[in-house]
């Protein structure tokens, strides 16, 4: 396999088995600089195990994964994130106990600071750059004025949004999405859409998997569809949308694919 | 919001509290030193502790373990160095840091309570080693004392000689009675500022974070253990002072100072006082030891005089109940406040008295969420 100078992630051959079952077999995939990469299928296709195969907390059976020329299989998650590859989860993985302010504000330590240091004797209160930085995010997203609340005690939708606040603030070269706008109102997704449209715009990479077709032909460049742990099609959009083996796999042709 | 000026305001009303004990003190029959000493040690041992369970919410089991190790170390100190308490403080630091950077480097490889049982079997061998193999380190049951015949090559090199019973001293000023009390009372008052830096410091928020999402903050870029290590590390300096500090205003140091009650009674000021909190540790420490004070002192003949005033046999039953809970019985009483506390006010004495804050302020608004909470990180 041959990796072009643009690919920055590239999930190479990859086998997940756990136990008898094929979790994911023979993946290739890869993401392009820049690209929102869509990856779609019915449930238990094997969207987050792939997802926690790039990001390390998984480790595949075989194969690897390859992000900007370093391999990131057998590397821990910190190790991960500090290449510079952040993750929204499927369920928030916030820090519940702290104000929503100081939950954007951490991960810009681990950006600015890396991945241990020992910063005792300094004020929270000379991070005046940070601060500002979170606040401005959280102003993007819609939260400045619950800054100090408890992240705990925000909404779902909410919390999926202050989590990707959390993973802006690091400015990372590829951004994971499992499903982001799940549990969501339609207007909390339109928002959220406008949102990642935006970031788009400034030329972040992308990789999300997502159930809501209006989310995915709203923002994807490339889709690659994956179906019993096997990437069965993979193109633009529009080529996806008229494609029949994905209509059969992914809806059991019962519906068409398309945008509501 | 002014956060530095709150925290300005706190560590010098911190001070002024610990300074005026003697006369605040005094009406309640604890206005001496020996007590008043304790206070101040145990109240930085729970500081410290508050460092790793309440901010990063590992809960330890064996920091009894690092409290003798720094009284061990103070003592030898005295016994080879010098008499001055500087060395022996600064000695017993640096000598249980070491150990809790070995024991907490081991512990820290697993979390929650196999974590704990991990340090308590750590305190519990070093417990059980100061009786049997390290007795020539030791001294054993019979605790580590000073002897005239002692050599102290510091004090032999600038001519320092001794009359009578060797005590520690400061400069060549005896640490006992007030004198102890304040020299104490100076580490207390810097432990607590101290303490109160790390958790206004980024560092800080991280072992909040680590306590709130430990999955989070790897995914996030940290390396969490680092984190927890040092958090380790300087909750058992913390501790080594305060053994340090008991064996300058007594010196003495013996094995049962690192027994799992002394670990237990720690964590229990600190739950008591409130979790993560920075006072309530310190108000936990002086509230069970001004307790046991009190209560581990009475005995029949004073039960016996304090119900004189009830019928003849009402009086003998009042006498016979109550000593189950006082004398050698008062860690049955520390058990049961405890247990109280914990199913009614998880978090602490400092949650009580937020909840007494928000009645009398404006009655009928909504209590804010506790902070603290009691069970350790996953």
């Amino acid at each position: 396999m041959t990796t072009t100078p643009n690919v920055v992630l590239h999930v190479a051959d990859v086998h997940k088995r756990f136990g008898g079952l094929h979790a994911l077999s023979d993946i290739d995939l890869q993401v392009i600089e820049g690209e929102t990469h869509a990856i779609i299928g019915p449930n238990g296709a094997g969207k987050s195990t792939l997802l926690n195969v790039i990001i390390g907390k998984l480790a595949p059976t075989s194969g690897q994964v390859v992000f900007d020329g370093a391999v990131l299989t057998g590397r821990k998650p910190h190790q991960i994130n500090q290449l510079g590859i952040a993750r929204v989860f499927q369920t928030p993985e916030i820090f519940a106990d702290l104000s929503v302010l100081h939950n954007v504000m951490i991960p810009a330590f681990a950006k600015r600071d890396g991945a241990f240091q020992v910063n005792m004797l300094r004020g929270l209160g000379s991070e005046s750059a940070i601060r500002r930085e979170a606040e401005e995010l959280l102003a993007d997203v819609g939260l400045y004025e619950r800054r100090d609340s408890h992240a705990g005690a925000l909404s779902r939708g909410d919390k999926r949004r202050m989590e990707l606040a959390m993973c802006l603030i690091q400015h990372p070269r590829l951004l994971l999405l499992d499903e982001p706008t799940a549990g969501m109102s339609r207007h909390d997704t339109n928002t959220t859409i406008e949102l990642l449209q935006k970031i788009k715009a400034r030329g972040m990479t992308k990789v999300i998997i997502e159930h809501d077709m209006h989310v995915v032909f709203s923002l994807a460049d490339k889709i690659s569809v994956l179906s019993g742990g096997k990437i069965i099609a993979e193109g633009l959009p529009d080529a996806i949308r008229g494609n029949e083996k994905v209509q059969e796999a992914y809806l059991g042709g019962a519906h068409r694919l398309e945008a509501h | 919001m002014s956060s530095s000026r709150n925290d300005l305001l706190l560590s010098v009303g911190f001070a002024l509290v610990v300074l005026a004990m003697p006369i605040w003190l005094a009406p309640f029959g604890a206005g001496y030193p020996d007590l008043l000493q304790r206070f101040m040690i145990y109240g930085i041992f729970a500081v410290g502790f508050n460092i790793l369970f309440g901010l990063t919410g590992y809960l330890s089991f064996g920091h009894a373990a690092f409290f003798g190790v720094g009284s061990y170390t103070a003592v030898w100190s005295f016994k080879l160095l010098s008499l001055d308490a500087f060395p022996a403080l600064i000695l017993a630091v640096i000598v249980s840091g070491l150990f809790a950077l070995v024991i907490g480097y081991l512990s820290l490889r697993r979390s929650g309570i196999y974590f704990s049982i991990l340090t308590l079997a750590f305190a519990q061998m070093s417990y059980n080693l100061a009786y049997s193999v390290l007795t020539p380190i030791t001294n054993g049951e019979t605790g580590l004392q000073l002897t005239l015949r002692d050599p102290r090559v510091l004090d032999a090199i600038t001519g320092q000689t001794y009359v009578g019973q060797p005590v520690p001293t400061l400069l060549g000023q005896q640490l006992s009675g007030y004198a102890g009390f304040y020299f104490c009372a100076f580490f207390l008052i810097v432990a607590f500022v101290l303490a109160q830096r790390i958790a206004g410091s980024p560092f800080g928020m991280m072992l909040k974070a680590i306590k709130s999402n430990q999955t989070r903050m790897q995914f996030t870029g940290f390396n969490t253990r680092p984190y927890a290590l040092s958090a380790f590390l300087i909750s058992g300096m913390y501790a080594g002072l305060a053994g340090a500090l008991l064996a300058v205003t007594d010196p003495l140091a013996g094995a049962e100072r690192m027994q799992w009650t002394a670990s237990g009674e720690v964590v229990l000021m600190t739950i008591l006082g409130g979790v993560g909190t920075l006072v309530g540790p310190v108000i936990g420490a002086w509230l069970i030891k001004y307790f046991e004070n009190i209560l581990s002192a009475l005995n029949d003949q004073i039960l016996v005089r304090f119900y004189s005033f009830l019928p003849e046999g009402v009086s003998e039953l009042a006498v016979k109940v109550t000593s189950k809970f006082v004398g050698d019985g008062w860690f049955l009483t520390l058990g049961l406040v405890f247990v109280l506390v914990v199913i009614f006010l998880p978090g602490g004495i400092m949650e009580g008295v937020r909840r007494l804050a928000n009645l009398f302020r404006r009655p009928g608004a909504p209590t804010p969420r506790p902070t603290a909470h009691v069970q350790p990180a996953e």
